[in-house]
Parts: C-alpha cells; structure tokens; sequence
C-alpha cells in the first residue's frame, strides 16, 4: 500500500517536473537572440513571412507555447526547422538506436568489471589489488570521459591501429565510445562494493556462516556480495545519468549519429523544435532513470521500505 | 628490586607528601579539541597531502605561469602555426600559432575562477537555504524542500545549457549557471545536520538566555556544521570544473580567444591524429586538478568526519 503511494508520489513530482523544464525551456529558447533561419538577410520578406507562418512562428509566444503543449501531449514534437522538416520524433528515435546502444553497453560492461574489482579488492583488504582498485576508483573520477575518448581514440585508435577511431557502422565502432564512458562507472562502482563488502565482512553472520562450515565461495557470493549490492544499486542512478549526460559530448568526438549530435547542432542554429525535442528527451530520460532505479531499491531491500528510502 | 635492596630501605627515607586535590584536574596534555584533532589526521594521509601540493603548484603556475615566457594567450602568429614545443613555447603553439603555454595556464586559471566562484556561490545559497529550512521547520521547510525536490530532479545538465542560452558566456554566468542547481547537495546536507543538532542541549541552553534565533544559527548551528559544509565546497570545486569543461565542449563555454581547460581540451581533441600535444598539456592539467580535489575532498572527509572514515 506504502509502496503504491510512493509511486504515484514520485510520479506526480515527475509530471510537474517535467511540466517546469518544458515550459521554461519553451520560453527560454524563445528569448534566444536570432531567428532559426539561415541566410535571414538574403530572404525575399515575403518567403520570410511564409516561412515564419508555415512554423506557427508569428503566433503570439502564449499561442506558440498553448499549440505545442497540446501536441506534445499527443507525443508530436513537431518537425524540425533545420532538417528539411523532418519529424523531430523520427529522428530522435532514430539517434537513439546508437546513443542508447553505447550507453547501455558502457553500463553492463562498467557495472561488471566495477563489480569484480571492487570485490577482489575488498577481498584482499589492504593488498596490491586492493591499491589498483584504490587507484583507478580516483582516476576514474577525476578524468573525464571526453578526455578518456581523446586518449583512447589516439592510442588504441591512431598508435596501435587497433579499432576505428570515428564513425558508425560495424561494431567495433561502439567499443571505444562505450569504453570511455565505462570507466567512471567502473570506478564508482568499484569503490561503493569494496567499502560495502569491506563493512560485510565484518559482521556477525559471516562468522556464523563460516562456523556453519559454509565453503568460502558460498560465503562471498551467497551471504557477502548479495548484502553489499543493495547499497550499490542506488548509484545505478546517478551512474547513468553520468553516462547519458558523457554521451552528449563522446557521441561528437567519435562522430556518431545518435542524439548528442544532434542536440550539439541544434543549439547552434537556434533548431528550435529540435532543442525542444532533445531537452524533453533527455529529461524524460533522466527522470524515469531515476525513478526506476529509486523502485527497484525498495523491492530488492526489504528492511527499507520506500518510506524510509526517501530521505 | 632484589629482596636485599628492599631490606636496604628504611623508613626515614620516606616522605609524606599528603593528596593533592588540584592535581587530578590538570590536563597532563596539551589540549587536542576537534580542529586540532582534524589537522592530525589530515597531515597523515598522504593522498590529501599530495592533492593539497598539486593543487598549490597547479594554482602558482595558473597565476605565476603567464609571467614566464613573452607571449599572451591570444596574439595570432601565422608564421609558427601548430609548432610543436621549441624554445621558450614550452607547450608549442595551435593552429592560430598561439602560445600554448600561455592558453594553457589562462585556461587554468579561468576554470579555477569559475570553480571557485561557483563553489562560493553554493555555499551561499545552500547553507542559508538548509539551515533556514532546517532550524525553522515546518511550513517554511516545506516549501523549501518542495523547491529543493523539484530543483534535484531537473537534470542540472539541461538547466545549466538553458541558462547559457541567455546569458552571455562569461566566467560569471558560467558560475552562476552552475550553481542554480549545484546547491541542492549542499543545502541538503546542512538541513540534515541542523536538524539533527538543534535539539541538542546547547541550543536550548542559548534559547533560555535569551539568545536569539540568528544568533543561536550563525554562532552555535552553523560552526557545528562546519566540517560537512567544508567537504561539500572541496567535492563541488572538481564538479565545477567538469561542468564548465563540459559546457566548452558544447559550445557553450568560454568564448574565443579566451580560454578555459576545457575548450582547450575540446579544440585538441579536434586535431588530435595530427597534433596530440594541443590536448595533452591541456588534458594532463584538467586531469591534475580533479585528481587533487577528489584527493583532497577524501582526506578531508576523513579528517573532518572520522565517523564516515572507512
């Protein structure tokens, strides 16, 4: 009972949320300074004004904003203004297909090597591995993913010849944009299981484990590990935020078609319905994100019900 | 003592010397309170020591480095276009034949500034707003919160770029920018601390002399706050730092010829199979700062708050 109304709780902050990045967005992007059109000072004024009218663009703002509402809540973007009328919606999911592929990819392989790192760490509390695993956990916070790409792409990319450095196609395109992205997980990850297996360890029921004459891969995997993931998922969370907002800036040094390049352009060129597109995408993303993986915290521990999750 | 050394002592050698009642109340030692137990810890953990040392030479050279060969940031020199480092271009030149060296450590220092003044700004806004929120409770705390939630759930990613939209790039509304929503975390983290600590007994103590509510905030809450508000400034620094890095990448940070760590980084990585020294001083300097604050957020942590220690 607790637990639907927490959900509808969250999901109501989710729709008002939303509903404040929409509308300021809408305005802000209004209030930039140029028109979407390019070339203005070459138009004739009466292609101009036809351009502006086939876009709803001499509307009054509150019109322009009241239209949009009702189609976005019909799930229509609208076209873009820079992409010959393209649909916004296709081409977001469109891009999507590769943003979401290297990401997910970066996630899974992050969350797997940070898992093992941080377990073998805590494992061997105080030795070499556990020093590797002290080191990359710092170094991996404190260099950032576009600098990871640019390091990457040339050693592995340029140096070696091993993998190709830009473009999209096969997939060994995908493994050093999602190789770039995983390393803060890796070392998030890594850090948060250590110091929970590390305080696991420690406690009484391991000892009666061990008493029990349980074997000492039981005692890790079924009593140590499965109590230290629960903390670990809460950073499920804001791990992938990190990775879609790295995404933005990783899609455009390794050129590839997904939703940061686009979203890097349409700044650029005042693309208004296309600004407006990825903005909403990104935070309908973000929030469900956020919102998932705050649920599957309350189901998966059952000593903290949702209530107690919140603060 | 030997059986026969004790048979040696008589008791005329014996003095009687009485209790002296003030005696056990005197400290033996000097005094260790918090802060001074803080310092300690601090000074033995040699990744804060090492964060605290790159960080004071990365800040002499952002502010001492420009001095030390003629050039400036942003002279154009066709003639020495993409030179690698020769003679007193320490770092070689970019594609305008700029000095690197000079972009380089104006770059640092711009990013430090921007830091910094987004920290400052944090610490303003989000200590006013978590002991307000915290110390006065009800109907005012819960408006704060409502706006405290919301704000935490908006990606701090989009607000950031919708305010640059409007703003004109600069290092202060970069800063400002930045901290519309990097004050969430702190403001959270003083509001649980003041309302763990208001009902401490010190604080009805001030109450019942008369002391009033600002009074009892700025001189008993806040400094009690301290430590965490201290951690909290050092882990938004390197935050800042990625955040304004971030924004060049897109377009949206500092403007040409200007230059930040991060559009320094951005326009290496452009010519980066053909020029791999444009990113790499850069990157290496980038990376050498957030390395140190991390670094020394962690010592911090565990110097100020030794109940986090793990």
């Amino acid at each position: 009972m607790d637990m639907i109304k927490y959900t509808l709780t969250r999901l109501g902050y989710m729709i008002v949320t939303l509903w404040i990045i929409v509308t300021a967005t809408f305005f802000l992007m209004h209030s930039l300074p140029g028109t979407p059109l390019q070339n203005e000072e070459k138009l004739p004024p009466l292609i101009r004004d036809q351009i502006m009218e086939t876009y709803g663009l001499n509307d009054p703002l509150p019109v322009q904003y009241m239209n949009f509402l009702g189609r976005l809540v019909q799930g229509d973007l609208g076209k873009s203004l820079t992409y010959d009328g393209r649909s916004v919606t296709e081409m977001l999911l469109e891009g999507f297909q590769a943003s979401s592929f290297i990401g997910m990819q970066a996630l899974v392989f992050g969350v797997v090597v940070g898992l093992f790192l941080g377990v073998a760490a805590a494992l061997r509390h105080g030795g070499l591995l556990d020093n590797i695993a002290t080191i990359v956990a710092v170094a991996g916070v404190s260099i950032p993913s576009f600098v990871m790409a640019g390091l990457l792409s040339y050693w592995v990319g340029v140096k070696w010849q091993l993998l190709p450095t830009a473009l999209w196609g096969t997939y060994e395109h995908t493994i050093l944009p999602s190789l770039s992205l995983s390393f803060f997980v890796i070392a998030q990850m890594s850090r948060y299981i250590r110091t929970e297996m590390v305080e696991v360890l420690d406690q009484d029921y391991m000892k009666t484990a061990k008493a029990k004459g349980l074997g000492r891969q039981a005692i890790i995997f079924r009593h140590a590990l499965r109590n230290a993931l629960i903390p670990a998922v809460t950073v499920l969370g804001p791990l992938a935020v990190n990775i879609i907002t790295g995404s933005l800036v990783v899609e455009t040094i390794f050129a590839i078609p997904g939703i940061g390049e686009f979203f890097v352009q349409s700044i650029q060129v005042n693309d208004y319905t296309l600004i407006m597109g990825v903005t909403i995408f990104y935070a309908v993303l973000i929030l469900v994100t956020i919102f998932v993986v705050d649920i599957l915290y309350g189901i998966i521990d059952p000593r903290i019900r949702l209530a107690g999750a919140r603060e | 003592m030997s059986e026969k050394n004790m048979k040696s002592l008589t008791p005329e050698m014996f003095e009687f010397v009485g209790m002296n009642e003030s005696a056990g109340e005197e400290m033996a030692r000097e005094r260790v309170g918090f802060w001074k137990d803080a310092v300690r810890r601090f000074r033995t953990n040699w990744g804060a020591m090492i964060g605290l040392f790159i960080i004071l030479i990365i800040g002499f050279f952002a502010f001492a480095g420009p001095l030390m060969n003629g050039y400036d940031y942003e002279s154009q020199n066709i003639a020495i276009q993409n030179m690698e480092p020769f003679e007193d271009h320490y770092f070689g030149t970019d594609s305008f034949g700029r000095d690197l060296w000079q972009r380089t450590w104006n770059g640092a220092q711009v990013s430090l500034q921007i830091a910094f003044l987004a920290a400052l700004f944090d610490l303003l806004i989000g200590v006013t707003v978590g002991s307000v929120s915290g110390y006065f409770g009800g109907r005012v705390d819960m408006v704060l919160q409502r706006i405290v939630e919301i704000l935490y759930s908006i990606p701090n990613l989009i607000i950031i770029i919708l305010m640059l939209l409007i703003f004109e790039p600069g290092i202060i509304p970069i800063a400002l920018a930045l901290s519309i929503t990097g004050w969430v975390p702190m403001a959270r983290v003083v509001r649980a601390q003041i309302l763990k600590l208001k009902s401490q007994e010190y604080v009805l103590a001030a109450r019942t002399l008369g002391a009033g509510h600002r009074h009892i905030l700025t001189r008993h809450l806040i400094p009690n706050v301290m430590g965490p508000i201290i951690i909290a400034v050092t882990f938004a620094i390197p935050s800042a730092i990625f955040f304004e890095a971030f924004l060049s990448f897109i377009g949206l940070g500092i403007r040409p010829p200007l230059a930040s760590l991060g559009s320094l980084v951005f326009d290496g990585s452009k010519f980066l199979q053909i020029y791999p020294y444009q990113l790499f001083y850069p990157a290496t300097v980038l990376c050498l700062i957030m390395l140190a604050f991390n670094l020394l957020g962690d010592g911090l942590r565990d110097a100020l708050d030794p109940r986090m220690r793990k």
